[in-house]
């Protein structure tokens, strides 16, 4: 009975990896994988550096940046597709990024939220908190 | 700096009358045990049979006897408190000072929740998801050994605690600033951070552990949806684990770096913010109670469809209903700090997100109630907890609606009234709902039934003593008592809190009768013996094996088609009456080898933990290197698994379906 | 594999082409899998930290801020070495997936090699800032960084003895089934320290220096 009836598991480029896969093209989907991680990178530290755009732009475009550079590392190194044969590895993926965004962005609006809450700095007695 | 850092003779509590008596008793039973054990020779077997077991039957039954052995330390503290309560009022002072009375209230919670709670549960799911789903075993068996023992390594460390320094005093939430070394200095709060931090990791484990076996390892033909629902809310309740516990880690490192080295996130100068752990707990704290409580929902399910002789009612939107509750568990954190200062719009998101999460809960007690609509019920033991659940949690999840409501909530926060509410959920959801799964399913573990009288005993004991004891908690939390007092002076509240008193000790002979229900069974085991493996007309897979089940669960494989396939399977072999049994192929199956990865693990990582509470750096370092080793010396054996000839499966096999058509 | 036979009497003679139907599934994916979430877990501690990290980065307490401490040319050559050593530890897998001992060895050593070359710089980097008084306990901001970036070097410096001990593997037991899935696993391990160096110094040191 072959594999071939059931999913990949994560990280594998085919369903038979004990076959040799052909070197070749391996070898290629990693290296294009590293050029464009490399290019984004670079685009990075750019971004973060230039005067060329507001500040406001700057975040946005290097959390942009980042899920672009995220995505390469998933698709040419992770070879996490959206095949019907890898649906558990993304539904897995996808919880977890749920869960993150849940954590650090309702952590980040919460902490906010209360801090807003706190007496201003000035008016609070920090003798009694040595 | 000495070589044993912190640790003395002053540790030990000589001049504390009640915990040298208790510490003095506990280890009479526990040498007394060892003693015994040796005595008959049984060390040998029990080293090979159960403590390197990777057996998930095995590990699941382990799992529950630790958990009901600590569910008699978490009463003792329960009961101990209590009656403090109950006669401390004005003049009289009561028998606890305040420093002992901090630390029984902060144990019982850690110990409930972490010790008693998530072992249960965790044991229950161990024992039978495997069987539900036809398979032989977890995906991990060995990890799933490290999982338990870690879990007993946070035992042992808690209960060392009691003779050796002190448990914290903060709560079992523990908030900073009075976690931090600035306002605790002692060992307690290390010993709480420590515990559950290693017993922590092997609750992940078994996260990551079920998750994968539930979604990659299921019988074949056996889609999601034909899965019992038990195994949905084992699903839902472990992608719960794998989602919060690593947060509770992380909370817990950072106050231990504020604690050993000085870090500042939780402190009050230096820019620390407390409010922050506050936050990050809850993260975690919200999610834990979904994880205790699906589980026992799915035992609800079981047992109604079982002893109603019917399908259980609406399967689809249970299992909506399972998950609807897995995704909102996680946006609803906040009410547990509605009254910390965050604005109105803030806390009224989380009021309506929760007052939403009971809708889902709401599905389910309608499907449970036309399950057994209709039904030719039986009221077994399992039953009785099950009704005793529907009646009891209703009300104690409507309170929790009332709490929702930030307004609400700013009268009773902190209150008895919340403390109330959610022992009133906790206790007919997640306790009822073990006890039915322990009576339930016990059978199927040891190949007898519980004696069916002081069952019914126990649970009434325990019905009426858990009212007796949580009711009047509302109304003296109405009259504005808080929690956490050792002392007080409003004499109204007395009357109320000696109602509770008197149902603590209900619940204390409700647990008597449990003890003498199962010394009973095992002596009279012959005559409530279980041959056929199905004493109670079962429907999911679990009623076709053996009582108990061989170490491979399933000789061969079952192929589905269906919910419910066990059931399925007895109406055809009703109807084809005269056929024999097909000749069966049967091969040799390979089964995990035991290891002792789990207990040396759970050795150094005692080892570590107590070290690092004390500070004796030297056998910390050894503690973590053991762990090191462990793991290579385990990555490099050489066997893995054992081959089970196919004679001795098919001999098993054979006289099992021999009892079946009896 | 053990014959199947039917719970109930007859037994559907095509084979099943739905993956959730087809029984437990080899043990490469169960594997895989598993790891796949202890990653995602680790992932949602890394999310904690972080949170911990956002909220308290301006919690300077008069003390130096990121801006005055962080140096963008050692983080550009730590995420280079970073990066180069996900690609040589795919190159790793190729090789390990033809069961080429030579290859596998070789591209093991370089991804060794810039693991480490990453560590270096990090505690260099850590050791500067101490030196100059940035110590973790001299403010919560300084708390948060150390513990957040020094938890992800924690994990390459496991990564790394991991890696020399599934050479020993390799060395020891061959190209097993076992030892192949330990080093998959291995690769999911690396790569996704990659990811969250990414994100890493996306969030701490690139937003860390905008004024």
């Amino acid at each position: 009975m072959t594999d071939t009836h059931y999913d990949r598991a994560p990280g594998d480029a085919t369903t038979l990896p004990d076959v040799e896969q052909g070197t070749s093209s391996g070898v290629l989907v990693y290296t294009i994988g590293l050029a464009l991680a490399v290019v984004l990178t670079a685009m990075s530290f750019w971004v973060a550096n230039t005067s060329l755009l507001w500040v406001g732009g700057i975040s946005l475009g290097l959390t942009v940046l980042a899920i672009a550079q995220m995505g390469v590392h998933l698709v040419f190194f992770l070879h996490v597709t959206t095949g019907p044969d890898n649906t558990n590895n993304v539904m897995a993926l996808a919880f977890g990024v749920l869960i993150v965004t849940l954590v650090v962005v309702g952590s980040l609006l919460i902490m906010a939220d209360l801090n807003e809450g706190m007496m201003p700095a000035e008016l609070m007695n920090l003798h009694l908190q040595h | 700096m000495s070589l044993l850092g912190k640790l003395s003779w002053s540790a030990i509590p000589f001049d504390q009358p009640i915990i040298m008596g208790t510490v003095a008793c506990v280890a009479i039973v526990i040498l007394a045990t060892l003693a015994w054990i040796t005595a008959k020779g049984y060390w040998p077997y029990l080293w090979r049979e159960w403590i390197t077991s990777v057996d998930h039957k095995r590990i699941g039954v382990m799992y529950l006897m630790l958990a009901l052995v600590m569910l008699i330390r978490g009463f003792s503290d329960a009961i101990m408190m209590r009656t403090q309560q109950a006669v401390a009022a004005g003049d009289a002072q009561g028998y606890l000072p305040p420093e002992h009375f901090d630390q029984i209230f902060s144990a019982h919670g850690t110990i409930m929740i972490f010790f008693v709670a998530m072992p249960l549960v965790i044991g229950l799911m161990n024992f039978v998801v495997p069987l539900q789903l036809g398979v032989r075993d977890v995906a991990f068996p060995t990890m799933n050994s490290i999982s338990f023992w870690l879990t007993a390594s946070g035992v042992l460390l808690t209960n060392a605690s009691l003779a050796i320094g002190e448990f914290a005093k903060t709560g079992w939430v523990a908030y900073p600033p009075l976690s931090e070394l600035q306002f605790s200095p002692g060992v307690g709060v290390d010993y709480y951070l420590w515990a559950l931090q290693i017993s922590g990791v092997g609750t992940l484990m078994t996260g990551i552990n079920f998750v994968t076996t539930i979604l990659k390892m299921r019988a074949p033909g056996m889609s999601y949806m034909r899965m019992p629902v038990f195994c949905w809310t084992a699903l839902a309740s472990n992608l719960l684990i794998v989602a919060a516990f690593p947060v509770l880690t992380a909370t817990f490192a950072m106050l231990l770096l504020d604690r050993y080295l000085g870090f500042h996130f939780f402190t009050v100068d230096s820019g620390g913010n407390a409010m922050m752990y506050v936050n990050l707990f809850w993260v975690w704290g919200h999610p834990e109670v979904y994880i205790l409580v699906l589980p026992a929902f799915g035992i609800f399910s079981e047992v109604s469809a079982t002893f109603s002789g019917k399908p259980l009612f609406g399967y689809r939107s249970m299992v909506g209903a399972t998950m609807a509750i897995c995704v909102l568990a996680y946006t609803v954190w906040l009410h547990h700090f509605f009254t910390m200062g965050a604005s109105a719009g803030v806390n009224a998101f989380f009021g309506v997100a929760s007052m939403i999460i009971a809708v889902p809960t709401g599905v389910k007690i309608f499907n449970w109630l036309f399950t057994m609509y209709g039904g030719r019920i039986r009221f077994t033991v399992p039953v009785l907890w099950t009704i005793g659940f529907m009646v009891s949690f209703v009300f104690g999840g409507l309170t929790g609606v009332l709490l929702a409501l930030p307004p609400v909530d700013w009268q009773v926060h902190n209150s008895l009234f919340l403390v109330a509410h959610f022992h009133h959920v906790i206790i007919p959801g997640v306790l009822f709902g073990c006890m039915a799964g322990y009576n339930y399913w016990f059978p199927k573990a040891f190949g007898f039934k519980l004696d069916e009288r002081w069952g019914a005993a126990a649970f009434w004991c325990w019905f009426i003593g858990f009212h007796l004891a949580f009711m009047p908690l509302y109304v003296v939390g109405l009259m504005g008592m808080t929690r956490r007092l050792q002392h007080y002076d409003v004499l109204s509240w007395q009357p109320w809190l000696l109602v509770a008193e008197a149902g603590a000790v209900v619940i204390f002979a409700g647990i008597i009768c449990q003890i003498i229900q199962l010394a009973t069974s095992i002596r009279h085991r012959e005559e409530l013996r279980d041959t056929t493996g199905d004493p109670w007309n079962g429907r999911t897979l679990e009623w076709a094996t053996a009582s108990p089940p061989p170490a491979w669960n399933y000789a061969l494989l079952p192929q589905i088609s269906s919910i419910d396939a066990y059931w399925l399977k007895k109406q055809r072999a009703l109807a084809h009456q005269a056929q024999p049994a097909q000749e069966r192929e049967y091969a040799p199956i390979e089964v995990p080898r035991n290891s002792a990865a789990g207990f040396s693990t759970a050795f150094f990582a005692v080892m570590s933990g107590f070290a690092l509470i004390w500070h004796i750096w030297w056998m910390a370092a050894i503690g973590v290197f053991g762990i090191f080793l462990t793991m290579l010396v385990f990555a490099f054996r050489e066997q893995e698994e054992i081959k089970i000839p196919a004679e001795d499966i098919a001999a098993f096999d054979r006289a099992h379906q021999a009892e079946v058509a009896v | 594999m053990n014959v199947n036979v039917a719970v109930m009497d007859d037994i559907r003679p095509e084979t099943q082409l739905v993956f959730s139907e087809a029984g437990p599934a080899p043990k490469r994916i169960v594997v895989g899998y598993g790891f796949w979430i202890f990653l995602l877990s680790d992932i949602v501690m890394f999310a904690a930290l972080f949170a911990a990290y956002a909220v308290l980065a301006h919690a300077t307490a008069g003390g130096p801020s990121g801006a005055q401490l962080f140096n963008q040319f050692n983080v550009a050559i730590e995420t280079g070495c970073l990066l180069a050593s996900s690609y040589t530890c795919g190159l790793m897998s190729l090789a390990v997936g033809s069961q080429r001992r030579l290859r596998t060895y070789l591209a093991a050593a370089i991804t060794f090699a810039l693991g480490a070359a990453f560590l270096t710089l990090e505690l260099r980097e850590f050791a500067g800032m101490i030196a100059t008084g940035a110590t973790p306990q001299r403010s919560a901001f300084l708390s948060a960084f150390f513990t957040l970036v020094g938890c992800h070097g924690l994990h390459v410096t496991v990564g790394l003895i991991w890696l020399a001990v599934m050479m020993a593997q390799v060395a020891v037991k061959g190209f097993r089934a076992t030892v192949e899935r330990r080093l998959l696993c291995f690769s999911l391990f690396w790569h996704a320290l990659d990811i969250i160096w990414v994100w890493l110094f996306t969030v701490v040191y690139l937003m860390g220096v905008i004024s």
